[in-house]
């Protein structure tokens, strides 16, 4: 054994003090924001009374679906009501939902980036390797220092986690949609901005819907470590279990996020192949006078006038 | 900047690949497309031509020839090498991206060869894009798609999505947004390459009929010979990245500039090409009314021919005789022709292409008449100059008279018959013309001889 060893761990070390040292104000910033939204989605769902809440998440099944996922909603939730993790349950959807709408944010402009530009994807995927592939509780220890214990390191490092198959996807369904509409699109003298907005985003919509899956199913998988840091729900009852070796609130809460990893998984999975082939009426030129007609429409006086 | 040109394209050079400075000043100096490939694709090499205002341009070539690479550069969607472009008077190369858009919202459109029709929007939505990205108002554009798409013979299709239409009919979207957004220019990258040949003559008359109508001005690509040929007032050619020939669908038929050309152009339908004011032979065999039966009975006898063209005022075309009619006229002693004059002989315009004349030469055994718009005659197609053609035995058969109707009535019987009527200011005229007619008969045997050998040849040649 040679007495050299490579610092790496110091270094790491060093760089979260120095970020603490520095940015301290900023996350403190941070944490409150997660922190609020966070409260007012559990809110949201803690308050009204369960039934009123399954009625509502049946309805939305529904539309995505149609009346069988409805139904397997709600007997699913009845049986988390039965055993008694419906409050847990909520306070676990409100993070995911959490943890997935910022994630979303983030991952869905960050793929667009990467495929407008070869030099972003080539420095973004190898950050999203990393991301991924880096087990989850590693994020949990700086995620801890910076934003202290409680809900908001889960729901950071759920982000982290789950973010790198909404960037991948959104990349993959904006370059994949066919180069010679996009060049339809150009010849006609559209912006570049309208023609993601226009054609791009529409057409690699089901991808990136696929990516908002999977993001919300890799979220759902973190919440037993967000469990760890003291994010309560589903997963703090989980870890309980697992400290008081209770093999039957292991199995109900863990059944309770199996069926919640199922509604949304099948809800989220219906409204982007629903979006895919969507048919629009007749009325749909008139929805799109209300548009705005971008910044070119007024400086084409000339086009205009011709026409 | 000349008035007529619609777009003007200067040395343009395109290199794809390492250093393109460097590609550019070596190519211009004479290298060709494989002495670069170590650095990359010339894929156009200083191409350098017009096109006028109302014209429909035709590029053609091989795959990979840069057909492509050139019409994208045409309305900026490629920057050139070197060389620049001009469209309407407005030079593109090194235009900013915002003026560029407003050019192309202005100037030019294009229909795709796989359509590229947004799939997420109606079929009328796609007709209007132009429209709405030169910011038309809703109603407006609504109802200019719905005119063009009438037009195109899509009316009723409007609410349905791209998906449901057949390739023909989704092409025909393709080319509804092209000309609802009403811009002078069109460019097609082998828009109809992807349909299959019914459907595709189809389109090719269509768009023919709409440039006549609506005077845009066409850039056009194929790899396809006869589509080219059809379409194009001129034709380029592409090779290796450079237009190796620049001219007229005959031009480059008959007159083709190296061996490449002439390769491509072989097999090339010449039916389709050739019209009939480009194969006509100048009729001989015509009398004008006011001469009278004698004349026309002395003209047949002297051509060793059945029928002549009857011209009134102005050689104004009015019909054929046949020999037997004007013999028995001459023979009643009858001063005018009027009453054996048939108009159910063949008559063709002279920008009919061959193709168009096979239906009247099978109809009639005569000799096609060829006239103008006035119906002034202007010349005759023989059946076997139809065949010599197709078979481009000869470009040059004018210098003969072929004669396709052979006398019906001995020369003797009509010397006789014309001896026997004759006035005495006339006989001595009849006697002289005893010795031309010999004369004659044996150079149209002569003649006869060499076209049957020549067809024979064209028969052999035609199915390779
Ligand atoms: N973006 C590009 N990058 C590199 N090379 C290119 C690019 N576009 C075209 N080329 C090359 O340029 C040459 C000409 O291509 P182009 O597409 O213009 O040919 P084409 O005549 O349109 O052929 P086709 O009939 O197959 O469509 C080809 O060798 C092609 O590989
Ligand atoms: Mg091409």
């Amino acid at each position: 054994m040679s007495d050299f060893r490579l610092p790496l761990g110091d270094w790491a070390d060093a760089f979260i003090q120095f970020v603490t040292d520095v940015f301290g104000g900023f996350f403190s910033v941070v944490r409150a924001i997660f922190a609020g939204f966070y409260e007012l989605v559990d809110l949201l769902l803690q308050t009204p009374p369960f039934w009123a809440v399954i009625i509502v998440l049946a309805a939305i099944a529904w539309l995505a679906k149609g009346w069988k996922l409805a139904v397997g909603t709600t007997v699913g939730l009845l049986v988390i009501v039965g055993v008694d993790q419906w409050q847990n349950a909520m306070s676990t959807l409100a993070l995911v939902l959490v943890a997935s709408l910022i994630a979303v944010v983030i991952s869905v402009p960050l793929g667009v980036l990467a495929a407008r530009s070869d030099v972003a994807s080539k420095v973004i995927r190898p950050v999203l390797d990393f991301m991924q592939t880096m087990p989850a509780m590693v994020y949990l220890i700086p995620a801890l220092i910076l934003f202290r214990v409680g809900v908001v390191p889960g729901i950071v490092a759920t982000i982290i986690f789950a973010m790198a198959p909404g960037v991948r996807l959104t990349e993959l369904g904006i370059r994949g949609v066919d180069k010679e509409v996009v060049e339809a699109g150009q010849a006609f003298g559209s912006s570049p901005w309208r023609i993601l907005r226009q054609i791009q985003l529409p057409l690699a919509m089901p991808s990136i819907m696929a990516g908002v899956n999977q993001v919300i199913m890799l979220s759902l998988s973190m919440v037993v470590i967000a469990g760890m840091v003291g994010a309560g729900g589903l997963g703090g009852q989980v870890v309980q279990s697992l400290t008081r070796i209770d093999v039957g609130l292991g199995f109900e809460a863990g059944l309770s996020v199996v069926i919640l990893a199922i509604i949304l998984d099948r809800v989220t999975g219906a409204l982007g192949t629903k979006r895919a082939p969507r048919r629009r009426g007749v009325q749909s030129p008139t929805t799109d006078a209300a548009e705005p007609l971008g910044p070119e429409a007024e400086r084409l006086p000339a086009a205009s006038a011709n026409a | 900047m000349t008035e007529t040109s619609a777009i003007e394209v200067r040395r343009l050079t395109k290199f794809f690949g390492r250093k393109p400075r460097e590609a550019l000043e070596r190519l211009r100096g004479g290298a060709t497309r494989s002495e670069l490939a170590p650095l990359g694709t010339a894929a156009v090499i200083d191409a350098d031509f017009d096109v006028q205002r109302g014209e429909i341009f035709v590029v053609m070539g091989l795959s990979g020839s840069g057909k492509s690479t050139l019409i994208r550069t045409l309305n900026g969607l490629l920057e050139p090498t070197g060389g620049s472009v001009t469209v309407m008077g407005e030079t593109i190369t090194g235009m900013s991206p915002k003026r560029l858009r407003e050019v192309r919202r202005k100037h030019v459109s294009m229909v795709f060869q796989h359509f590229a029709l947004l799939p997420h929007r109606t079929v009328r939505e796609n007709a209007a894009y132009g429209l709405e990205i030169q910011g038309v108002p809703a109603a407006e554009r609504r109802a200019r798609a719905e005119h063009i798409l009438e037009r195109v013979g899509l009316g009723g299709w409007g609410d349905k999505m791209p998906a449901e239409l057949s390739g023909g009919m989704q092409q025909r979207v393709g080319l509804a947004r092209a000309l609802a957004s009403d811009t002078d220019i069109l460019l097609m990258d082998e828009a109809f390459s992807a349909l299959d040949p019914l459907i595709r003559k189809e389109m090719q008359e269509q768009l023919v009929e709409l440039q006549q109508e609506l005077g845009k001005t066409i850039v056009f690509i194929t790899h396809d010979l006869n589509e080219a040929m059809f379409l194009g007032d001129r034709i380029a050619v592409m090779r290796d990245g450079r237009i190796v020939q620049l001219g007229t669908a005959e031009e480059i038929l008959t007159d083709p500039a190296d061996d490449y050309v002439a390769q491509f152009v072989q097999d090339v339908d010449r039916s389709r090409v050739l019209t009939a004011g480009n194969v006509m032979e100048a009729p001989r065999a015509v009398v004008t009314a006011s001469a009278g039966p004698r004349a026309a009975l002395r003209s047949m006898r002297d051509l060793q021919t059945s029928m002549v063209f009857v011209v009134g005022s102005g050689r104004r075309l009015l019909g054929v005789v046949h020999d037997r009619d004007v013999l028995r006229l001459v023979q009643r002693g009858e001063r005018s022709l009027e009453s054996v004059i048939s108009d159910d002989h063949p008559v063709v315009g002279a920008d009919e292409h061959l193709s168009e004349l096979f239906e009247s030469a099978v109809e009639s055994q005569l000799p096609l008449a060829v006239v103008d718009e006035q119906g002034r005659l202007l010349g005759a197609v023989p059946r076997v100059t139809l065949l010599a053609a197709l078979g481009n035995v000869s470009s040059n058969t004018a210098e003969h008279t072929v004669i396709e109707m052979p006398a019906t009535i001995p020369v003797d019987v009509i010397t006789a018959t014309l001896h026997r009527t004759a006035r005495p200011e006339t006989a001595v005229a009849d006697a002289a013309d005893a010795t031309a007619v010999a004369v004659a008969a044996a150079e149209a045997a002569d003649i006869r001889a060499e076209v049957l050998m020549r067809a024979d040849a064209a028969g052999e040649r035609s199915p390779a």
